[in-house]
């Protein structure tokens, strides 16, 4: 927390150390973004999600935002605090989508809904319980020089390169019908997606699935009844449905009693649901802020698409020729919003790639995704500016320190990471991109991999506690 | 490193959580207040900044005071006494 001394100057927590990283860190973002414009104006594509990246990594440091904690915390220790967190950022986040969609630049494209994101949902949920962070949780605490949330990092983008890649001995296990869909379908040679487990969920199974908003399934017509539909349904609706939830398991009970409210009424339910709202002013604002960018992020990359003429950043990528690591498709993964699975994956695909193993002959890089060098990768870049913009204010606030993990951290980090990796292939996206990207956007695929990752979390939090409490008992009374 | 409650004096604890992320802090930091009679102070030294948004909840959910805080180079130092 930044003080103010008695004379009224203004002094970082962090001291001068921490000022001086911050600010080599911002000189370093600024040089960088310099070199690329220096070398092609277009890269202001590019740069703008990695600039976004520094605004969330700010943010979610300084909220201390994390899906993990949302549903560890309340469950270990009955803390609320991060759940109504993210309940705000959804809201807002919904609201300015709704907006950007009536405007006509929503880039957003909803999820196949089937049986495999509530799997996929309970699977990251498991895993990110060990891990000590959610995905995005995972990239602020890298920045806070957590060696731990590196390693986690480094599991979710190998597991999923090595997952969508795996051949051969992967087709066991897959069902006759997927196998026959994926067969069925016209695709190129090079791809080989009759080989690979994760290659036929795709062409068997995801492409046979409806993909559409709430406004879509219920024929809602009009941008703005749309809009209206969407955000109601998926969004605010159900947000302040787990609102009263959260209130009524949560906190009532401690509400009335230090309000000494032996008969409470409705007035002193609603205040008390206000209390519970701003009870952590700092997470509530965060959840304000990161609807905002989330929503003007999605606003810009679209606007810059109009102004480019293109649909996709390898369009872009082509033109300038590094035609090197584009999809068969000349994409790349270029969600246009607020994302962080997807493009962890390519940095392991894009490293395995190079140390000579096939990483392309599959459906999820081959044919869409494309494996990117990194400093060519423009979504990788917003979670390298997460990471950034994150130790900026680590280090205004002294809150950064380098911190090794112990063996058993460690462990947990990787066998973690590799799950959340797993879950979010199956379940397609994190806790960001599955979904709090999509409950606001009017997908409620969102809503099921939430359940998912609820029950995967509450597994994993009875797990936990089972560890936990060896360890208490092998420490023995105090 | 193992979970430790340290008792520095009458009613007084230390438990020194540094190098643990989530969710040890806050599961030992409840823990260890469990263990605490009320009155009792328990001074809480962890590095893990996100953990403290939640220790700072849970003094507010269940009425306990927290009477000192302080950061040096990274690791909080926090004293709580127990409702």
């Amino acid at each position: 927390m930044a003080v103010f001394s008695e004379s009224g100057a203004w002094s970082p927590a962090g001291g001068r150390a921490g000022l001086l990283s911050a600010a080599g860190i911002v000189l370093a973002v600024a040089l960088v973004s310099g070199v690329y414009l220096a070398l092609d104006t277009r890269y202001v594509y590019l740069l703008v999600y990695a600039w976004f990246g520094v605004a969330y990594g700010l943010l979610l440091q300084y909220g201390r935002f994390c899906m993990a904690s949302a549903v560890r915390d309340l469950f270990m220790v009955r803390v609320p605090r991060m759940a109504v967190g993210v309940i705000v950022a959804i809201v807002l986040y919904a609201l300015i989508a709704a907006i950007v969609h009536v405007v006509g630049v929503n880039t957003f494209a909803p999820h196949p809904l089937g049986w495999h994101v509530l799997i996929g949902g309970a699977i990251f949920g498991f895993g990110m319980i060990f891990t000590g962070g959610c995905a995005s949780s995972s990239l602020y605490k890298s920045g806070e020089g957590n060696v731990a949330s590196m390693l986690v990092l480094l599991a979710i983008s190998v597991s999923q390169a090595l997952f969508v890649s795996a051949g051969s001995w992967s087709n066991r296990g897959v069902p006759k019908a997927w196998a026959e869909a994926a067969a069925a379908q016209d695709m190129p040679a090079a791809l080989g997606i009759t080989d690979g487990w994760f290659d036929q969920f795709t062409a068997g199974y995801l492409w046979t699935l409806p993909a559409e908003t709430v406004a879509q399934a219920l024929g809602v017509q009009g941008a703005v009844a749309g809009a209206v539909a969407n955000a109601l349904l998926t969004a605010l609706l159900p947000a302040a449905a787990l609102l009263v939830l959260l209130y009524a398991t949560a906190w009532r009970k401690g509400y009335l009693r230090r309000a000494k409210l032996a008969q409470a009424r409705i007035g002193d339910h609603l205040r008390g649901i206000w209390a519970m709202l701003t009870a952590s002013k700092r997470t509530a604002l965060v959840g304000l802020g990161l609807g905002a960018l989330a929503g003007l992020q999605m606003w810009i990359t679209s606007a810059l698409r109009d102004h480019y003429g293109i649909f996709n950043f390898g369009e872009m990528l082509a033109q300038m020729g590094h035609s090197e690591g584009l999809s068969l498709q000349d994409t790349v993964f270029d969600p246009g919003y607020w994302y962080i699975t997807t493009q962890e994956a390519q940095w392991a695909g894009w490293a395995l790639d190079k140390l000579g193993l096939s990483m392309r002959d599959n459906l999820f890089f081959g044919l869409d995704n494309g494996v990117p060098a990194p400093w060519l990768n423009a979504p990788g870049l917003m979670s390298i500016g997460i990471i950034a913009g994150a130790a900026v204010i680590a280090n205004l606030n002294g809150e950064f320190k380098w911190k090794l993990p112990s063996a058993e951290t460690a462990a947990f980090a990787l066998v973690g990471g590799a799950l959340m990796g797993l879950g979010s292939r199956i379940g397609m996206g994190c806790n960001i991109g599955a979904f709090f990207a999509t409950v606001t956007n009017g997908d409620p695929s969102g809503w099921i991999f939430f359940a998912g990752l609820v029950a995967g979390g509450y597994g994993g939090v009875r797990a936990f506690k089972w560890w936990i409490d060896r360890r208490l008992a092998a420490a023995g009374p105090a | 490193m193992a979970y430790k409650l340290e008792r520095v004096g009458d009613g007084a604890y230390l438990l020194d959580i540094t190098g643990y992320g989530c969710p040890h802090v806050q599961v030992y930091t409840d823990k260890a207040l469990q263990d605490l009679a009320s009155g009792e102070r328990l001074t809480v030294r962890f590095d893990n900044p996100s953990s403290g948004e939640s220790i700072l909840f849970m003094c507010e959910t269940e009425g306990h005071e927290l009477v000192g805080r302080d950061k040096q180079g990274g690791t909080f130092t926090w004293t709580i006494t127990k409702a």
